[in-house]
This record gives structure tokens, C-alpha cells and sequence, in this order.
């Protein structure tokens, strides 16, 4: 299976589109026509072929265009990537994750081929060929997270596991819906979730973190999370916010099903084998309005969802300015049917 | 007492004597000096084992060090400002033994820093000794361009390094000692709601 990859951008001119089949694969989120937070977390068990779920790392038509982004957003800020200084081990087992899930999953774009610690690692996308020695920094280019997730889609955290919590002590968060690594870094689970509004007087981040401390090696979780964003943007760093912002104010009735997307975040949790440490992955898809209605359940229930949605959430996601012309939009995709359970696409 | 409703922001329990420890570290600011006069007053044995480090801040002219110095501790360090203190203290850290237990008391921006420093030297900063005393004004780093701004009292304020009009978030991070700021008018350039005496 060969992916055609797209030539993209997520700024500027933002041509970024998903293709019939992308829009089908897409990671809808909502499996009822309302929403609130939960503690959302299933085990990562391979889905659907061709689903986003397949493989435990997915890479689509937007990974080379992605990759381009993150190099872009890297060169104006070298802070978006950071690890103090005890996480290189989990920096080497997230690498070896990484690696060998995309050689063995996509074979045709992917080969890495291991002789002890003398590891070579082919990526035909980005043109890169890389004899190195497992476990000795000076024999790549740049640290091993930040080498590895170059190459891969999706933000990373490296979580460190002690004193009965979890710290985010190292990441690369190139295209995080408004937060800060730099700020964030050396937190706990419960302090860098400060933030978020109802979910800690839900009980959801102490059920939550009490599951993660127990998660076990082999038996990665996931859960998916959403958010929206105006103009395919990746970076919606709070660092740039002050360049970002004002797309909010941009949206009309006649923009809207071209400048709104849907920004769903596929997150998974793996526990590393040699750190103990734990590594949290932030794979975001985009869809536009107009692509996403032309799933008749989607354009449905986005719009019961989003009608709905509680005004601390709508606030907290930052939708408040054009919650109102995106409603009136997925209103007429709504003719009030019911919609089937699930989060898949009704079969035609 | 600081309300914490913030998750993020750490609990400021008040000064107690670790009766355990070989050695006391402590570091006072402004109207801290009061916090540590009611922890150490009488407590001789402590005092013979006990450096004290202190900056007048905004109680200058109090007397407040005058009272510090009468409890003749072992080591005394009055300082003209924040930064000259914080420099003694990181040589006083470098030479520091196991079981030296620090105390903290003064206003929140100086906690944070005495706690950044204690934790650079691989100090667990849940087990430095902290008050909060004095006014509730913050430190606030700019998430835009990182700088400081010290002793911010009011939101929306003006960034003291870039220019940028920012609002106080509720977010606190241990590691910079510091409140984040973020744009007030990012979206809608020039519409910045009126500044609110929030912190004094
Ligand atoms: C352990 C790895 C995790 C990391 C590194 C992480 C990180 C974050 C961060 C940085 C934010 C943004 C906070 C802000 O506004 O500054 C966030 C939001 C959130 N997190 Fe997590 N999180 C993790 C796991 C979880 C889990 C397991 C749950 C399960 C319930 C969860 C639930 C949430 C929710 C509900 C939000 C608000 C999202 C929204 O409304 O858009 N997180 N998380």
C-alpha cells in the first residue's frame, strides 16, 4: 500500500486538503449527538484496514507536508522541542517505538534494520538514510526524540513516572491546540491540566492518572479529543497566538464550511520498556466544514454537538466568536433524522 | 493566605521548624521577615545552626532586618535586593550539606524563584519550607517572547519586554516561578478590556 503524498502547507496560503479517502478514514469523535468530557480511555487495538486505528502509528497523505511544518515552526522556536536531562533513555525508547512500528507497518516507505546496536533506518519519503549506533547520541544528527519525531506525525510527550505521579519532562509539541511545553515542562499530570475547566471537579484527571500509573508495557491506551480551528493551522501555539488570533474574527457565512475544521487530537499512551517512562502521543486531523458534511451522520451530529455544547467548553476551546455562523451552517446538513450509534459512517 | 484554586500553583503551608535538621537555610523577603521572626524567635538551638538571608524589599525603612539580626543567628546576610540575595544563596547552595532544610517566606514571585534555584540544586522543592507574606503581586512570564515582568498587580498589563497587552492566566509553573501571560487582544487587535487591581 503506497500512500500518495500531498504537497501541502498549514500557513500562509494554507492549501491543505484531505482527499474522498482521508475524509472517510477520518477519526470522528463523537459516538452520540452530545458531548462532554469523560475518561475516554480504551486499549490501542489494531481497528479497521484503513482506518486511522489500523496501525499503532499512523502516517497519511499529509505526513510529508507535516514534516516540512514542523521543521518550519522549529527554526523560529527551538523550544517547542525540550527533555531534561534524565529522559534520554526514554528519548532511545521512543525512537526504537517509532522506528520500528513505521518500518513494520509501511514497509515500502519504512526499513530499519537492526545488527545488535549497529541500527540502520531508511525513510524514502523524507530522503533520509541513517547508519547509527542504538544508545550513543554522537552517532545522530540531533538527540533521539527530536531525530525520531522529526520523521513522524503526531506531538510527543516523555512522561516520567515518580512519586506516584506523572511529570512531562520532555516533548516536541509543534501543533498543540493552545499550550506550552516550555511552560508546562516539569509538571505533573495534575498541574499541567490546571486549566481545564469541570473535568477536575468531575473526578476525571484522579480516575484518569490512577489508570495511567498502572499502565502496563505491551497494552498501549488511547482516546481521542477535539477541538476547532480556523484555517488548517497546525500551529496554534499559545507562543504565537498573537499572530493566530485574529483568524477567529475571520469567519463569515460564506467562509465558513472552507475556514472552519473539525481538529481532532488521536491520543495514545504507551509505557517505554527500558525508562519505565511513558510516552504520550497527540496525532491532530483537520477536516473542513464542507468536507465533513459530505458524511451525512457527521454534518448530523457535529451540528447537535456543537448546538449543545456547555458554554465553559465552547470558551475553554476558544470557539465562542464563530460557534454561532458554524452552527447556522451545520444546521442546513441537519434535517433532524436520527443517527446510529458508533462513530463510524453510516454504510451508503 | 493565597486561595488555591489554581491546580497548578503550589500550597503555601507556612513556616514550621524542622526539628530533624542539621542545618537551617532560610530566606526572607519584605514583610517575610515576620513569617521567620515567629518561627525562630526563642528557638536558641536552631538559631545556632541557622543562616538567614534577607532583602528589605518593599518593607524597607521597618526595621525588619534590625529585628532578624537581634536573634543573633549563626549566619546573617542582610542584602540590598532580590538578586543579590538569590546570588549569595546559590553559593551558600553549592557548598550546602545533606540534611540543610531551606525555609522561604515572602511574596509569591520570590518564592518561586527561591524554590527554582533550590530545585536547580537538586533540592525536591515539596520539601522547602514555605510562607507567603506580603503584597499578592505576581510574576508573569510572557508566553510570546519569555521575558519577566516582576511585581504585576494588575490584568490586563503591559509586557515589560516586548509590548504586548497580556492577561494574567491561572497557570503557574514551579519550574519558571512564574504565572503565564498571554495576548489580550490577539484576536480583536486594540480591544483590551480595562486593567483590574486583581493582585496587591
Ligand atoms: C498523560 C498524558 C497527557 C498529557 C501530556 C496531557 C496534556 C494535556 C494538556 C497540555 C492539555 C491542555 C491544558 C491547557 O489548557 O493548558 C490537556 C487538556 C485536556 N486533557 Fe490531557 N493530557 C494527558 C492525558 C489525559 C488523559 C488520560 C485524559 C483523560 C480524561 C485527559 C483529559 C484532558 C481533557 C479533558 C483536556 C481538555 C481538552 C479540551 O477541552 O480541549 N488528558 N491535556
Amino acid at each position: 500500500m503506497t500512500i500518495q503524498f500531498k504537497q501541502e502547507t498549514f500557513r500562509d496560503d494554507f492549501t491543505f486538503s484531505n482527499s474522498p479517502e482521508a475524509i472517510r478514514r477520518f477519526p470522528f469523535p463523537f459516538d452520540k449527538d452530545e458531548y462532554m468530557y469523560a475518561v475516554n480511555i480504551e486499549q490501542h487495538m489494531p481497528g479497521p484496514v484503513k482506518s486511522p486505528f489500523e496501525f499503532p502509528i499512523d502516517i497519511d497523505e499529509h505526513y510529508v507536508s507535516e514534516m516540512r511544518d514542523r521543521a518550519l515552526v522549529l527554526k523560529e522556536d527551538p523550544l517547542r522541542c525540550q527533555s531534561l536531562p534524565h529522559m534520554i533513555t526514554a528519548e532511545w525508547d521512543l525512537l526504537e517505538l517509532l522506528m520500528e512500528s513505521m518500518a513494520k507497518n509501511y514497509p515500502e516507505h519504512f526499513t530499519l534494520t537492526r545488527d545488535g546496536d549497529r541500527w540502520h533506518w531508511i525513510n524514502r519519503p523524507l530522503g533520509i538514510d541513517q547508519a547509527f549506533t542504538f544508545g550513543d547520541v554522537s552517532t545522530l544528527p540531533q538527540p533521539p526524540m527530536e531525530y525520531v519525531t522529526r520523521q513522524c506525525q503526531g506531538d510527543f510527550a516523555l512522561l516520567d513516572q515518580r512519586l506516584d505521579n506523572l511529570w512531562m519532562d520532555a516533548g516536541m509539541i509543534t501543533t498543540q491546540a493552545d499550550w506550552s511545553l516550555d511552560f508546562d515542562i516539569g509538571m505533573n499530570f495534575m498541574e499541567w491540566h490546571a486549566p481545564v475547566p469541570l473535568a477536575h471537579d468531575m473526578g476525571i484527571f484522579e480516575r484518569a492518572l490512577k489508570f495511567l500509573l498502572n499502565l502496563q508495557q505491551g497494552r498501549p491506551v488511547r482516546r481521542l479529543n477535539w477541538t476547532m480551528t480556523v484555517n488548517p493551522r497546525l500551529d496554534t501555539s499559545p507562543e504565537n497566538y498573537h499572530k493566530w488570533g485574529a483568524d477567529r474574527t475571520t469567519v463569515t457565512p460564506e467562509n465558513v464550511g472552507d475556514k472552519v475544521h473539525l481538529r481532532v487530537e488521536l491520543q495514545a499512551l504507551w509505557r517505554l520498556p527500558r525508562s519505565n517512562a511513558i510516552v504520550f502521543s497527540i496525532r491532530a486531523y483537520m477536516i473542513k466544514m464542507n468536507e465533513l458534511v459530505t458524511i451525512p451522520k457527521w454534518g448530523r451530529r457535529l451540528h447537535r454537538v456543537l448546538r449543545d455544547l456547555k458554554p465553559e467548553l465552547a470558551d475553554y476551546k476558544g470557539l465562542t466568536r464563530y460557534r454561532a455562523d458554524t452552527v447556522a451552517y451545520l444546521a442546513k446538513h441537519d434535517d433532524g433524522a436520527p443517527t446510529s450509534p458508533g462513530f463510524f459512517p453510516d454504510p451508503e | 493566605m493565597l486561595a488555591a484554586t489554581i491546580k497548578s500553583r503550589p500550597i503555601y503551608e507556612g513556616l514550621r521548624l524542622d526539628g530533624r535538621a542539621k542545618r537551617h537555610l532560610v530566606a526572607a523577603e519584605g514583610e517575610g521577615a515576620l513569617a521567620v521572626l515567629d518561627m525562630l524567635a526563642g528557638e536558641d538551638a536552631a538559631l545556632a545552626r541557622a543562616t538567614l538571608l534577607y532583602a528589605p524589599g518593599g518593607s524597607a525603612g521597618q526595621e525588619h532586618g534590625a529585628k532578624l539580626a537581634a536573634l543573633r543567628p549563626d549566619g546573617f546576610h542582610p542584602l540590598p535586593t532580590q538578586p543579590t540575595l538569590l546570588n549569595r544563596l546559590e553559593v551558600i547552595l553549592q557548598t550546602a550539606t545533606m540534611g540543610t532544610r531551606i525555609y522561604v517566606a515572602g511574596t509569591e514571585g520570590f518564592i518561586g524563584k527561591v524554590v527554582a534555584l533550590a530545585q536547580a540544586h537538586g533540592v525536591d522543592p515539596q520539601s522547602v519550607r514555605t510562607e507567603h507574606r506580603g503584597s499578592l503581586a505576581r510574576r508573569v512570564q510572557c508566553v510570546h517572547c519569555k521575558g519577566m515582568t516582576e511585581n504585576v498587580t494588575a490584568s490586563p498589563f503591559v509586557c515589560s519586554h516586548c509590548g504586548l497587552n497580556l492577561f494574567v492566566r491561572d497557570h503557574y509553573s514551579r519550574r519558571l516561578g512564574a504565572f503565564q501571560g498571554v495576548c489580550v487582544d490577539a484576536e480583536v487587535p486594540g480591544e483590551i478590556p480595562p486593567a483590574e487591581e486583581l493582585f496587591r
